[in-house]
């Protein structure tokens, strides 16, 4: 029997359209736009001026406040200017614009395809290194890595699990991943094993990536130390709480981080970051960024430059936005519309979805018929009617005492609704509201 | 049969007898004695508990007038003066009169003016939207149009208009109680002063983009030229991050700001339409002093807007 996690769930289709094509390189963009806030917390200040002459590599927006992540420059050529650029969502943010002039790397990055295995840095240097690289956390939720690997004092961890799930239908950006740099991918989670000190990994993969389990587990047969686990499809398998669950049995209590159950998770796109910045000392400077969907003629898993504009790896794919509806920045369940296509990657791209018109319209609400499906699918045991209506009705104190803060967003309760009602966007909302109000409260 | 029922309405008679004395012991014994005067001002406010005042509902306000050792500050924002003056009659003390408020929606961004560049179709909640996106259009400052202002205001007086999709505020209800600024997340709504014959002059734009960026979102958008600055004799007007603002404690009324705004950013209600061009400079001096002739055109006016 496949191992799973036990509370909810839900089965949309997978729409994997794009799981055979191999990761292709992306073209250079002529100029790229990189934003200084790509990660969680605060953002990186900015390194270089207009006029500065910047190379691959180099490092372009130092990381401010502890939770927060060097960025550098993805490609090489003159800082056109620092200025706000439009985000994807329409809001301003600070960016450094590149024009683009060849492609000459800093000299220290070692670009040679040889593996290196041998892993010479103690735990402290790879935390260092990975910190210095502006590594972040590659599934989705661009969490400063080297803020997760270190461990708080009196806590220790006792595994470390791989997130190879990717239970978000259509993304095969991971799953392309393990199956081309298997080798790579394994030194990584190495290499994050040394840092947090533990002598267990875990690398949970859905099976319905078959031919990633086979290649992982004919790589690792020699190794009991790092051990592959298939895990039976279920979304969203994905969520860090869910994998530890899935993968070790065991519960992150309400408001506590995976630390507390002793485990450390990190994504198979993160790994492989690690790999190439401390063996071969290149910072975070592109990423797999799966372009797919309905009316994308060539749906590719792309290998691009952060900074690149959004629209050239659409147009790159074939993709066709007069038969698009929506483009989503993400996967369709827990990605998000984009309303400006000029934006452009950053590290936590996974994926672009272009859904046709017809599968873009959202069909209108209706009452809710107190069916409690949304409570059968919840992965996080919460009652997703009760939370929306909280956050219509504004009743914030009952929206707290409800749990709303350990909604993870994954839209199992949206997707499962038989009218159609916007429970996610409520209790996003909520999350939002109650989140302000328990930050003040701490002031 | 008869016994039956006859004991039966003898015991719960006195069952009903005993209880009653109990009641009303306890009721002597923890009697809440409370100033009649709240009772008496709670049926003089509004009654709809809109918080404008700050306090939990009407009866809030009502005891905090009557317990509250200096009432200076305290009132009722819907409320007219002569109210206020009654209830001052009540409590005894005097409250000064102030000038009467209404909400004003500082976005003239309608369909024509400022093109849709994306399409919203989540929940509709204003609060939910700007913490998702900037906007359907250019402007990410603008009004958002899920009309979380129409919900918050408990008088009717807001509503959205589906040609422009903005809300409109109705004079005649709008009390300036701010429950619909409160709920607005982008600050598009301000309380300002009804104004003299309901006048009021302001900038109808909060972007604060560079000109040709606001301009480009929308052709209604203050630019921040600062021409309306330059124009004013009473320094009434500032221009801080590119959006001129008015403050209506300092402006005449006089419009010779709106008339110099290349956009038409500066609305003025309930004004009678302005001279032509070549009139309007030698009119100026009759501004300030002739203030007699301007109310019967407004009267006009006003009765104009009604039939229409």
């Amino acid at each position: 029997m496949l191992k799973t996690f036990n509370k909810g769930g839900v089965h949309p289709e997978a729409n994997k359209l794009s799981a055979q094509n191999p990761i292709q390189t992306a073209n250079l963009p002529k100029v790229a736009i990189v934003p200084l806030g790509q990660h969680i917390g605060a953002p990186a200040t900015a390194a270089v001026a207009k006029g500065d002459v910047v190379k691959v590599g180099q490092l372009i927006g130092t990381a401010t406040g502890f939770v927060s992540a060097n960025i550098h420059s993805p490609v090489s050529g003159t800082v056109l200017k620092v200025e706000d650029t439009i985000d994807v969502a329409g809001f301003k943010k600070p960016a450094v614009h590149i024009t683009v002039e060849g492609d000459e790397w800093i000299e220290t990055i070692d670009r040679s395809a040889t593996l290196v295995t041998e892993i010479k840095d103690d735990a402290a240097t790879i935390i260092g290194k990975i910190k210095d690289a502006g590594i972040v956390g590659m599934g989705g939720a661009t969490f400063p890595a080297h803020v997760k690997l270190a461990i708080p004092e009196g806590k220790k961890a006792e595994f470390l699990i791989i997130n190879g799930v990717e239970c978000e239908p259509y993304l095969t950006a991971d799953h392309r991943l393990m199956l081309e740099k298997t080798e790579e991918l394994l030194v990584g989670v190495r290499i994050l094993m040394k840092a947090i000190n533990v002598n267990k990994a875990f690398i949970g993969v859905e099976n319905n990536k078959p031919d990633a389990i086979e290649k992982l587990q004919k790589a690792t047969a020699n190794s009991p130390e790092i051990e592959i686990v298939p895990l039976k499809l279920k979304y969203p398998q994905g969520g860090e709480k869910q994998l530890i669950n899935a993968v070790t049995g065991r519960e992150v209590p309400s408001g506590r981080l995976p630390i507390d159950v002793n485990a450390v998770v990190q994504n198979v796109g993160t790994a492989f970051a690690v790999y190439e910045a401390v063996q071969k000392n290149k910072p975070l400077i592109e990423r797999v960024v799966t372009v797919t969907g309905k009316t994308v003629a060539n749906p590719t898993n792309f290998l691009a430059r952060i900074g690149t504009p959004v629209s050239e790896l659409i147009a790159a794919a074939g993709g066709n936005l007069e038969l698009t509806g929506k483009v989503i920045s993400g996967g369709p369940m827990m990605g998000k519309a984009m309303s400006n296509l000029d934006s452009t990657i950053t590290k936590g791209t996974s994926g672009l979805l272009l859904m046709s018109k017809e599968e873009s319209v959202r069909p209108e609400a209706s009452a809710c018929v107190r069916c409690g499906k949304c409570i059968e699918a919840c992965p996080m045991g919460l009652e997703p009617y009760l939370l929306s209506l909280y956050s219509q009705k504004q009743m914030w104190d009952e929206e707290e005492q409800n749990h709303v803060m350990d909604c993870i967003e994954c839209g199992s309760c949206l997707f499962t609704c038989p009218a159609n009602r916007p429970l996610l966007d409520y209790i996003r909302l909520g999350k939002n509201t109650v989140g302000k109000i328990i930050r003040s409260r701490k002031q | 049969m008869n016994e039956i029922v006859l004991y039966s309405v003898i015991a719960l008679g006195v069952l009903g007898l005993v209880l009653a004395v109990v009641l009303y012991i306890v009721a002597q014994k923890f009697k809440v004695e409370e100033d009649p005067r709240i009772d008496q001002i709670v049926e003089m406010l509004p009654g709809a508990n809109c918080g404008g005042c700050g306090f939990p509902g009407c009866r809030g306000l009502a005891t905090a007038l009557v317990t509250a050792p200096n009432i200076e500050g305290l009132r009722c924002p819907v409320s007219s003066n002569e109210v206020m003056q009654q209830i001052g009659v009540v409590l005894g003390q005097e409250i000064k009169a102030a000038a009467p408020k209404i909400a004003v929606v500082r976005c003239n961004g309608t369909c024509q003016n400022r093109p849709k560049t994306s399409k919203y179709d989540g929940a509709q909640s204003c609060a939910f939207a700007a913490t998702l996106f900037a906007g359907e259009t250019g402007c990410s400052y603008g009004c958002l149009g899920c009309g979380d202002c129409v919900a918050a205001c408990n008088w009717g007086a807001i509503s959205i208009n589906n040609e422009t999709g903005l809300p409109e505020v109705d004079q005649d209800k709008c009390g300036g109680c701010g429950a619909c600024a409160r709920s607005c997340p982008k600050g598009v709504i301000e309380i300002r002063n009804k104004g003299p014959k309901d006048r009021r002059i302001f900038v109808s734009c909060v972007n604060k983009d560079k000109g040709a960026v606001a301009r480009k979102a929308c052709t209604a958008a203050c630019i921040g030229c600062g021409k309306c600055a330059k124009v004013c004799a009473f320094e009434a007007i500032t221009i801080e991050n590119n959006v001129a603002y008015i403050d209506y404690n300092k402006c005449r009324l006089c419009r010779k700001c709106a008339a110099e705004c290349p956009t038409g950013a500066i609305h003025t209600p309930n004004f009678p339409p302005l001279p032509p061009k070549p009139a309007a400079t030698p009119a100026e001096p009759k501004i300030a002093t002739a203030e007699a002739p301007k109310v019967e055109v407004s009267e006009q006016s006003k009765t104009d807007n009604t039939n229409a």
